[in-house]
């Protein structure tokens, strides 16, 4: 078998080209590469406001970094692509849902394209990994997604802002719904990851009944199922509270109806049904429960000129990421309104962010000590409207809630 | 080696010094990052060349040494261990387990041949990429952040710093240098010889087992050194360092620059590094562009560059 | 005893569907030598064709023939255009120029069908349960293990009892001496490839009900069906569904008892923290020992050396 990676193959005859046409090629293509290089590297500046948007578009996961990007360009496009008289660019960039390339791009946006504010991040590990490389060159990152638990409590960091959640809250909302509603038993799944370990940490906080089983499934490659469901039908819990992000979400939800068992143990779920896979599952998911922070049938009129707008402009419903992307337009604009438009003054657009108080797609905004938002949580449901499925608010569960981990921020206290 | 190839090499090299001034007086940092992350491949991509390259043995894990050497800086940092919290020392466990880890894995590895090889390097790949899921003090799958860098003979090498730029550039040179003087040597006789035909190495009595392993450890502390280099210089660590994407990267890396060449890491961490940044900088639709684009590169010039700008096989 | 029972029957539909997806890959790297990181492109192809056939004729049988055709089809003007030169080359090599393939469909599927992923539903008569000593199993998942098992017969008869497939073990053990015996080689490797592309195309199929069909989905189960075609042996298809077979009941026993015994073993938090590490690992694990004591696999393919292809490791 040793051969098998000695050299075989011969390339085509290229003898007739001499050693210097060789060697000026070489250089040609050099100097190609590293003139477009330098093209792209000093040009393209131009004055105004800078925006910075790092999101997923290519593999499993673009489905949600396009409807990000779809939202941020409809507020734009709701701004006239202005905010406090200037005009606006925005530059986004694919981070394949890889930290290092998050890193490379951010610091593309930040050095090269000059960017005042880094916005996006749908993944903790590609934000972890970037977010120094914008705030340590004065530029402001506002997560559209992404909180990791380490930023919103002993990581805090002043030029950080979030338009999204901390992991645990969402979760605790739904431990609190059934805790009211008097389940004893519950089964829990999540993904073997940090947010995963998250969002359970965030509704053993509220959830008082027993948990009967506490499964974490093999991550980033699990796509059966089977094993799980098989142990929870045989638990028999009274109820089964799981977090599995987009595809996976999905894939668990079509084997768990497979299985039979969604009429017989109620399912409640946090961030695995979004506006992105109910065309898909909604049918299988109609009656299970999730919390959320947002939804399109919010009755607040910037929500409704969203919402309708979105779904006129790119024919379907946003998902709640879409909805915090609008949001992080809205918050940018509200600051450089408040300084008039200056980016010069780091402090005083630092305080302008930190303090925006606005009229959100979740009705009034405002930001936390740990620069993370203090929001409303609330119970929904999935029902069929017309011929499609859509989420229907059934209650509110916590009022202007702020994250169990701005505590330990120092910059809350 | 060839004459082409060295002035190529040497008019890229001067490319990438000539970044610091660039930096330093046309305010362009971009390029310290961008080059920075080209210069740490290249050095990883030295690394894996010995293996996959000169010795002709189809490894597929080497973003575990890589990940290894990232790890021994990033916990050392964190941990704040007196005597393990300076930079030489950092530096020195990276290389240090990345040989280590790389002997045991060889040592089990190389009892076998060809695919069975590829996929038993993956397979121990794997294993230290979920060990690395698991590490959840240091953050688990989403990783950790670097609060303070390595300090090295007084240089603090930050993120984006000219000295840790300045640092990888030796690294890179001093790697090429070694590797080119190890494959010159008898010992780099013998591996070359045994990637041709191991049996006839068998038959005048050198055991090639031993120079393979001494070869794959070698390899794995010039990746752990890289990835010391790596954790720097994303101030970062997470075992997204280790996944088998990586070892792909690493190993298109190498392809692509011309396997079992002197310079062909070099050629295909340029390539790789300024291909994808000046594709993705036309179109969100790059890959229709990059993906065809590697295809060609082993239909037509099965050598890599190094093999284009030569006109051999092995440059 | 029912849950085990269940969870039994759960690895083996598992590692049915395993089979299927690696039944081709098999036979591709087998008996042309090709290491194919685009057999999982394939995959995600197959499923991709199925949704859009099956929504243009409502019916799943059909979108499930004319996606297996459709995928073929595309297997075999890649072999055509790319991979035909690719066969003589080091595996490397392979695995870059199929890489290359790999970023061109995933990009090309986004194109075609957008980042958004897609749902192919079960036949009507398929979605329900039916009991299994008194459990309630998906019939879906029985139809997949059922398929899976036809097709490895169907597979077996092809290779061992017709003439096409004499053809196909001469190639494989020696292919210049078939050559040499007048089996147009050329003409046989391209309707392989058709057979490993079609047989890719079907385990997609099969897995999208299961699945959410989206671009990556191939990449996703890729390394799993390197690591059934290895521990079968190269080229074999009946070491393809032991090894299937055998990962798919380690892989959800692993599942389904591994964190319970540890935490037997050590306390809760420790148990929880190393269970799921563990159980991904156990498959890496299992490979890496089988490879350690018998390289070629479990049911290596007889071969004979022939030049510039020295088989069989020391």
């Amino acid at each position: 078998m040793e051969c098998i990676v000695a050299p075989r193959g011969r390339g085509p005859d290229l003898k007739g080209l001499t050693m210097n046409l060789r060697v000026l090629a070489g250089l040609g293509v050099l100097v190609v590469l590293l003139g477009a290089l330098a093209y792209t590297t000093f040009s393209g500046r131009n004055e105004g406001i800078r925006i910075g948007f790092v999101t997923t578009l290519s593999g499993g996961s673009a489905a949600i970094g396009a409807d990000m990007r779809d939202a941020f360009e409809l507020a734009l496009d709701h701004m006239d692509r202005k905010m406090a008289g200037h005009p606006v660019t925005v530059l986004y960039e694919d981070d394949a849902q890889n930290p290092d390339v998050g890193l490379q791009k951010t610091e593309r946006l930040v050095q090269r394209d000059g960017v005042q504010f880094v916005t996006g991040y749908i993944w903790s590990n590609v934000l972890l990994a970037s977010y120094r490389a914008a705030t340590d060159r004065g530029v402001f990152v506002v997560s559209a997604n992404a909180g990791p638990s380490e930023l919103a409590g002993k990581q805090c960091t002043p030029d950080f802002f979030s338009t999204s959640w901390q992991n645990d809250q969402t979760p605790m909302a739904m431990g609190e719904v059934l805790s009211r509603r008097g389940v004893k038993s519950l089964y829990v799944l999540a993904p073997n990851y940090a947010a995963g370990r998250n969002m359970v940490a965030g509704l053993k906080r509220t959830f008082r009944g027993q948990i009967v089983a506490e499964e974490y499934t093999q991550w980033p490659d699990q796509i059966d199922f089977a094993a799980e469901l098989a142990k929870i039908r045989a638990a028999q819990p009274e109820a089964v509270w799981f977090f599995f992000p987009g595809n996976y979400g999905t894939q668990f939800f079509k084997q768990y109806a497979q299985a039979g068992l969604m009429g017989q143990i109620p399912l409640f779920s946090s961030f695995s049904i979004d506006h992105l896979n109910l065309p898909q599952i909604g049918e299988l998911v109609a009656g299970s429960l999730l919390t959320q922070h947002w939804g399109p049938d919010l009755a607040y009129p910037v929500n409704r000129k969203f919402v309708d707008d979105f779904k006129q402009r790119f024919g379907r419903t946003p998902s709640f990421y879409a909805a915090q992307a609008y949001d992080s337009a809205l918050l940018i604009r509200t600051a450089l309104e408040t300084t008039r438009g200056d980016v010069e003054n780091h402090d005083a657009l630092r305080n302008a962010l930190a303090r925006a108080t606005f009229e959100s797609v979740r009705g009034p905004f405002k930001l936390g000590g740990n620069h993370f938002p203090v929001q409303s949580f609330y119970l929904y449901d999935v029902v069929k409207s017309g011929n499609a499925y859509d989420m229907r608010q059934l209650e509110k569960v916590y009022t202007d809630h702020t994250d169990p981990y701005a505590v330990d921020c120092a910059m809350a206290r | 080696m060839t004459r082409s190839t060295a002035i190529i090499a040497g008019f890229l090299f001067v490319a990438l010094i000539a970044a610091i001034p660039a930096a330093l007086f046309l305010h362009e940092p971009y390029l310290i990052s961008l080059f920075g992350r080209l210069a740490i491949l290249a050095v990883a991509g030295v690394g894996l060349n010995l293996v996959l390259g000169h010795s002709g043995l189809p490894a597929f894990g080497h973003a575990a040494f890589v990940g290894v050497g990232a790890y021994s800086v990033g916990i050392t940092t964190l941990e704040g261990i007196p005597f393990l919290a300076n930079g030489w020392a950092q530096f020195g466990l990276a290389i240090v387990l990345g040989a280590l880890s790389a002997t045991i894995i060889g040592a089990l590895s190389l009892r076998t041949r060809g695919v069975a090889f590829l996929m038993i390097t993956l397979a121990f790949g794997q294993m230290l990429f979920y060990g690395a899921v698991s590490l959840e003090r240091y953050g688990g799958d989403d990783g950790t952040t670097l609060p303070t860098s390595s300090t090295l003979a007084g240089l603090s090498l930050e993120r984006g710093s000219i000295a840790l730029y300045a640092l990888s550039l030796l690294v890179l040179l001093l790697a090429t240098y070694a590797a080119w003087r190890v494959m010159r040597s008898p010992f780099g006789a013998v591996l070359r010889g045994a990637a041709v035909n191991e049996r006839r190495m068998q038959a005048v009595g050198i055991q090639v087992f031993r120079f393979r392993l001494a070869a794959f450890a070698l390899s794995g502390a010039i990746c752990g050194l890289a990835g010391a280099l790596l954790a720097n210089h994303a101030a970062y660590v997470s075992p997204a360092n280790l996944s088998w994407m990586r070892s792909v990267e690493l190993a298109i890396v190498v392809l692509l620059g011309g396997a079992g060449t002197t310079f062909g890491p070099l050629f295909g961490a340029a390539a790789f590094v300024l291909l994808e940044e000046v594709l993705s900088g036309l179109t969100e639709h790059w890959r229709l562009i990059f993906g065809p684009l590697l295809l060609l590169v082993v239909l037509v010039a099965p050598g890599g560059i190094a093999g284009l700008l030569s006109g051999k096989r092995d440059g | 005893m029912g849950l085990l029972v269940e969870q039994v029957v759960n690895g083996l539909q598992f590692g049915v569907l395993l089979f299927l997806l690696s039944a081709g890959l098999t036979l591709v790297f087998g008996i042309m030598g090709l290491v194919n990181l685009a057999h999982g492109s394939l995959y995600m192809l197959g499923a991709y064709f199925a949704v859009w056939f099956a929504g243009m004729t409502n019916s799943f049988v059909l979108g499930l023939l004319l996606a297996l055709a459709a995928t073929a089809a595309v297997g075999v003007v890649t072999e055509l255009v790319a991979l035909r030169t690719l066969y003589r080359r080091n595996s490397l090599e392979q695995v870059l120029g199929t890489f290359g393939l790999v970023l061109l469909f995933d990009e090309a599927a986004k194109v075609v069908w957008g980042p958004a992923g897609l749902s192919l539903a079960p036949p009507e008569w398929l979605s329900g349960q039916v009991s299994v000593l008194g459990v309630p199993y998906p019939a879906y998942r029985l139809a997949v293990l059922a398929a899976g098992m036809l097709v490895a017969a169907g597979l077996y008869w092809l290779v061992s009892r017709t003439r096409a497939g004499m053809l196909l073990r001469a190639a494989a053990s020696n292919r210049s001496m078939a050559e040499a015996l007048g089996v147009n080689t050329r003409v046989l490797f391209s309707l392989v490839f058709a057979l490993g592309a079609g047989l890719s195309a079907l385990a997609g199929i099969l897995a999208a009900p299961l699945l959410t069909v989206h671009v990556g989905m191939g990449e996703e189960v890729l390394l799993l069906a390197f690591v059934v075609v290895v521990i079968g042996g190269v080229g074999s298809i009946r070491g393809a569904l032991f090894g299937a077979v055998g990962i798919g009941l380690l892989d959800t026993l692993g599942r389904a008892y591994l964190p319970g015994l540890l935490r037997g073993v050590f306390s809760t938090p420790v148990a929880d923290a190393v269970g799921p590490a563990l159980s991904s690992m156990l498959i890496y694990v299992t490979m890496a020992a089988v490879l350690l004591v018998r390289p070629e696999g479990l049911f290596p393919i007889q071969r004979r050396a022939e030049a510039g292809r020295v088989v069989s490791a020391p």
